[in-house]
């Protein structure tokens, strides 16, 4: 761990100020992390602990605005969330421990670095860590990388449980930064690794995420998670699905499908969805919009088993998310 | 107090300690004036040091010194001169610029605190001449000799002639020990001695080792263990953070701590070593065993040759007339291997047992059956067969099978459903060898009525200190609350290293004696000391009467205990503090050859595969064993739930895997690394049937730290091919396997 000052905002201005050279700490279970292994190396670092973004709301019209400092733990189990946001309720319970949900937060969630074994140790090639040195996962040991998304640069998988859920819920991410607030739908939020995989949001220097708020869903919107790996807790996802879809008798109306696991960033599906919408309910439909979804997934050395492991998650999600009540 | 407390579900006396926060493990011990020493480790596997450059981490805050290979005096090598004395890495840190593995200790950084320690090694800059390093079987020469080598019979003839047959390899990779408590010690000298505060298995081998490494005489040194956060075998040896913890101290004149953080718990402290294990095994067309073989690759480190005795299990579970073992070892640029839960017999009962569920398949034969029709009443590796001592194997299938209802197991793959998910159910035998050593303990009655057992053994979170004061109790009805059992600490009386389930078995028979023989003393003293009712000038017809201690009162025989006096009272007569006695006991050497002693059990266990998601989970585990009398229902109970429970890790979950670039483990993290969580274990169950090894010792007792892992991983792996027809000949069970892809390794 390198010398680095450490502030604590006492307003959102002025973490805005501070946030310009530094990086903010909100939960600490990523940043911290990384910071005594090397990997991040920030000057300064700005708590925002103390600011007043640790509250749900739910918004006339329905809808929740959720603060970015709202924990982990607190978001899985809030009611509103687990009655309208099933998907979100049950992402953010199969993320981590118990411990590290009591810490982590909405906003730090959303940017949780990458678990790439080579880019969570200096002494490996890694271009996200060290843009230009090359990257270790290519001809390493990729079982756990993306096979969506990727480039001859980075093949990392965004870890995160919640955006993909988020992604689903079609959320919006509202920042402040120096030139003032702006709203950012969460599918565009993110950055696949290009050339620049050290880039992997939109964020500006200084931006500070503030909420996330979530529009109200369509009535009878029903939602669900479901997050296959080796073991049953305490492991990122080898591959995930989170869905929300509405039906009319047996044709789905609408649906929104996101994966987790397999691709770069928190992957949203529109080619599933298309395959979809205006289709009746059935396993051969939900296995042909798998297949839509995985069409242009590129396996690595070790991850093949993720496309088709991708595509169980999500036939099984639809399964149990359209089955009769 | 009656005989009962022995096999009674006691609670353990270190409890309240250890829940209150009260026990101090290794670095916990509170010492003025502390530095802390933070190990350098390569990031190369096959290399030579070229060149050390300090500038940045001698200057730097708090630095007290940086210590290497270049201005280091050379420590010295094991003699391994007694039979039980024994180092894990002979070669002793910092003796030459060889780097053999990935995480060896190439620097250690002495500073005020930890942090500080910390940053300066995290500055110490390492030039090597790195080669690329070999870590898998295939990757460098296999030598033509083997190393164990064990023969009956014409097995190759055997088998070759054998209607029914069964050829495959199967493969374990590097399981890495991880208990909660990572290696640890503070070093403080006193002049010319020194005291280490360790997480050992053994406080007096590791004394021991530590003299020769360190090159002084032993009672120079004490060793301090009291508690230990488990260690699985990974602790039975020391490791050389204990010797750089020792030379830090001495370099900077004041106590030093060194903690060997996560990362190097997966380097430099040990491991189960991978295992190539090429199974063969030949049968009649009934099922009766004419020839198995077992041939083991397994690699151990470039400094030491340390056996993974896998073929041992082999030549004695089954009845068969031709056996044929042997294991080879290849060096790698790995860390030394080490002892792990069950070593030898949990990874070779992997392949026995599979290729006999594989046997079980090829003659349609109920795979119970096929081990009650080869079952061994004897001890068949030896020449001539040996007696067992006590087996009650055919018992434990018998109870195993009822309770699990085996007889209601279709054998077609796929067969047993439940909802979406297809059931699996898998058995195995397990079986552990029954030791007994020497061991010295002192037993001492004091005038307040409490009791105090000593032995310079260890708990080492199994249950050890709460036997010491079950037995000590037993022989003189003294209430366990009253009992202080004093361990882990290399100056009391000689005990036992806490290794190859020996410990109660080893020291009951001396606790008995000792306490027995501090009882005869103190009756003894009742009949001598002239203040003891019992004098005979205090008796009515002034002849001695046989006395008795019963619930910590001496009694005349006949009489109940109420007509007595408290022990206390004798002594305090007397003006006497204490009574004592010590006693040492050891195995008969004249009986060693009489019986075989091992413990048996049978394992069953019920997978549930869910195909849509490709979902494997464990669903029911039963156990039952045949480890003579329990003495602790309760701490024994957990022994046997506990290994199960890694059992289910080595099947599942567990795999270091290495980058073959450098030699680095690439999961070396407690995110990464599977083990088994709560959430994938099931409700467990476990029964003992008891039938004392009188034979072993006085209570009947054997060991049981590793039995319950054994037979786990290939019980499951038989249910796992009964629900889904994939057999994982390589573990642990993966999810891409179980889909039909090809798992490839690293």
């Amino acid at each position: 761990m390198k010398v680095f000052r450490y502030s604590q905002a006492r307003s959102i201005e002025g973490a805005v100020r501070a946030g310009a050279t530094g990086t903010f700490l909100a939960g600490g279970t990523t940043l911290v992390d990384l910071m005594k292994l090397d990997v991040l190396q920030p000057p300064a670092v700005v708590d925002i602990n103390g600011l007043p973004l640790d509250r749900v709301e739910t918004l006339p019209g329905g809808g929740v605005r959720i603060g970015a400092l709202v924990r982990n733990s607190d978001l899985a189990n809030h009611e509103a969330v687990k009655t309208n946001y099933a998907v979100l309720s049950e992402a953010l319970l199969s993320g981590a421990s118990p411990q590290l949900r009591n810490m982590a937060t909405t906003g730090g969630n959303l940017l949780q670095k990458t678990r790439c074994y080579y880019y969570r140790d200096t002494n490996y090639a890694c271009n996200k860590r060290q843009p230009g040195s090359g990257c270790a996962a290519l001809d390493g040991f990729n079982r756990i990388h993306a096979v969506l998304g990727g480039s001859d640069r980075c093949v990392a998988t965004h870890p995160s449980d919640m955006a993909v859920a988020m992604m689903a819920l079609e959320a919006t991410v509202h920042v402040q930064g120096p030139k003032g607030e702006r709203a950012i739908a969460l599918d565009q939020f993110y950055l696949v690794p290009g050339n620049t995989p050290d880039r992997e949001n939109v964020l500006l220097p200084g931006e500070l995420i503030t909420h996330v708020t979530l529009a109200a869903l369509a009535g009878g919107t029903r939602s669900r998670y479901i997050k296959l790996r080796d073991r049953a807790q305490y492991e990122f996802a080898l591959a995930s699905a989170a869905v929300a879809v509405s039906m009319s008798g047996r044709r789905i109306q609408r649906v929104r499908i996101a994966f987790g696991g397999v691709g770069t960033k928190p992957w949203r599906s529109r080619e599933a969805e298309y395959a979809l919408e205006g289709h009746d309910a059935g396993t051969e439909n939900f296995r042909r919009a798998a297949d839509a979804a995985m069409a242009d997934a590129k396996p690595l050395k070790y991850n093949g088993f993720k496309i088709e492991l991708a595509k169980r998650a999500l036939v099984r999600t639809l399964e149990e998310t359209t089955q009769a009540a | 107090m009656s005989t009962s407390i022995i096999g009674a579900a006691v609670t353990r006396v270190d409890g309240p300690l250890k829940v209150t926060g009260k026990a101090a493990y290794a670095l916990d011990h509170p010492l003025e004036n502390v530095a802390w020493g933070v190990p350098v480790a390569s990031t190369v596997g096959n290399a030579k040091i070229v060149g050390i450059d300090l500038s940045t981490a001698e200057r730097m805050p708090g630095v007290l010194a940086v210590l290497h290979h270049g201005n280091t005096e050379p420590l010295f090598r094991p003699a391994g001169q007694w039979e039980h004395s024994r180092a894990s890495e002979a070669r002793p840190p910092f003796e030459d610029d060889n780097v053999y593995y990935y995480g060896q200790y190439v620097a250690l950084v002495v500073a005020n605190t930890f942090e500080q320690a910390k940053a300066a090694a995290d500055a110490v800059k390492v030039q090597y001449s790195a080669q690329k390093p070999s870590v898998s079987f295939d990757d460098g020469p296999i030598p033509e000799r083997p190393r164990v080598h064990y023969t009956r019979g014409d097995a190759d003839q055997a088998f070759e002639s054998a209607p029914v047959k069964v050829d495959e390899t199967y493969e374990i990779p590097v399981e890495t020990h991880n208990p909660m408590e990572m290696h640890a010690t503070i070093a403080v000298w006193d002049g010319d001695k020194v005291t280490l505060y360790e997480t050992t298995q053994g406080v007096m081998n590791h004394q021991q080792v530590m003299s020769e490494m360190l090159g002084i005489p032993l009672e120079r040194i004490l060793v301090i263990s009291p508690f230990q956060g488990s260690g699985f075998g990974g602790k039975l040896f020391p490791w050389p953070h204990s010797l750089l913890a020792a030379v830090g101290a001495k370099k900077v004149n004041r106590p030093v701590k060194v903690q060997v953080p996560r990362s190097l718990m997966f380097t430099t402290v040990g491991h189960r070593p991978m295992t190539r294990q090429h199974m063969r095994i030949g049968a009649t067309q009934d099922g009766k065993l004419v020839s198995i073989q077992h041939d083991v690759i397994q690699p151990t480190s470039m400094v030491d040759t340390y056996v993974e005795a896998c073929t041992g299990v082999t030549t004695m579970l089954y009845s068969c007339d031709n056996v044929a073992a042997q294991q080879t070892l290849v060096e790698r640029n790995l860390g030394t291997p080490t002892p792990m839960r069950g070593p030898g017999i949990v990874p070779g009962l992997f392949p026995l047992e599979s290729a006999m569920d594989e046997l079980a398949i090829r003659l349609n034969m109920d795979p119970l059956e096929l081990r009650l029709k080869n079952y061994a009443e004897q001890d068949e590796s030896f020449n001539p067969a040996r007696p067992w001592s006590s087996k009650h194997l055919r018992e434990c299938y018998e109870v195993g099978a009822a309770k699990f209802g085996w007889s209601k197991r279709t054998p077609q793959v796929g067969s047993m459903k439940n909802g979406t998910e297809i059931l699996g159910w898998g058995m195995a035998t397990a079986t552990w060898h029954a030791g007994r050593g020497a061991a010295t303990v002192r037993v001492r009655l004091n005038a307040d009525g409490t009791a105090r057992a000593t032995c310079a053994t260890q708990d080492i979170g199994t249950g050890t200190y709460t036997v010491f004061a079950q037995i000590v109790s037993e022989k003189t009805g003294i209430p366990i609350d009253k009992i202080d059992v004093v361990l882990g600490r290399s100056s009391l009386p000689p005990g036992p290293t806490s290794g190859g389930s020996t410990v109660t078995a080893t020291v009951s028979p001396a606790i008995s004696q000792a306490a027995q023989g501090a009882v005869d003393r103190v009756i003894a003293a009742a009949q001598s000391i002239p203040g003891s009712p019992f004098h005979p000038n205090n008796l009515p017809e002034g002849d001695p009467v046989k006395l008795l201690m019963t619930a910590g009162r001496i009694h005349a025989a006949g009489k109940p205990p109420e007509s007595g006096v408290p022990f206390g009272e004798i002594l305090t007569a007397g003006k006497l503090a204490a009574l004592e006695n010590e006693a040492r006991t050891a195995p008969d050497p004249a009986k060693e050859h009489d019986f075989s002693a091992h413990s048996f059990g049978a394992q069953f266990i019920e997978v549930a595969w869910d195909p849509g998601i490709a979902r494997l989970r464990v669903s029911r585990a039963l156990t039952v064993i045949d480890a003579g009398r329990i003495i602790n229902h309760r701490t024994g109970r957990n022994q046997i739930l506990g290994a199960v429970v890694m059992g289910i890790g080595m099947a599942m979950f567990e795999e270091t895997i290495y980058d073959p670039r450098n030699a680095k483990p690439l999961n070396n993290n407690f995110a990464d690394y599977l083990v088994a969580t709560n959430a994938d274990i099931p409700e467990l169950d476990c029964i003992f049937v008891e039938y004392p090894d009188l034979q072993l010792n006085e209570y009947g007792a054997r060991g049981i730290g590793e039995i319950g892992l054994a037979g786990v991983a290939p019980a499951l792996t038989m249910a796992v091919h009964h629900a889904t027809g994939v057999r994982v000949r390589r573990l642990p069970v993966r999810i891409e396997e179980l889909m039909g892809s090809t798992r490839l390794t690293a």
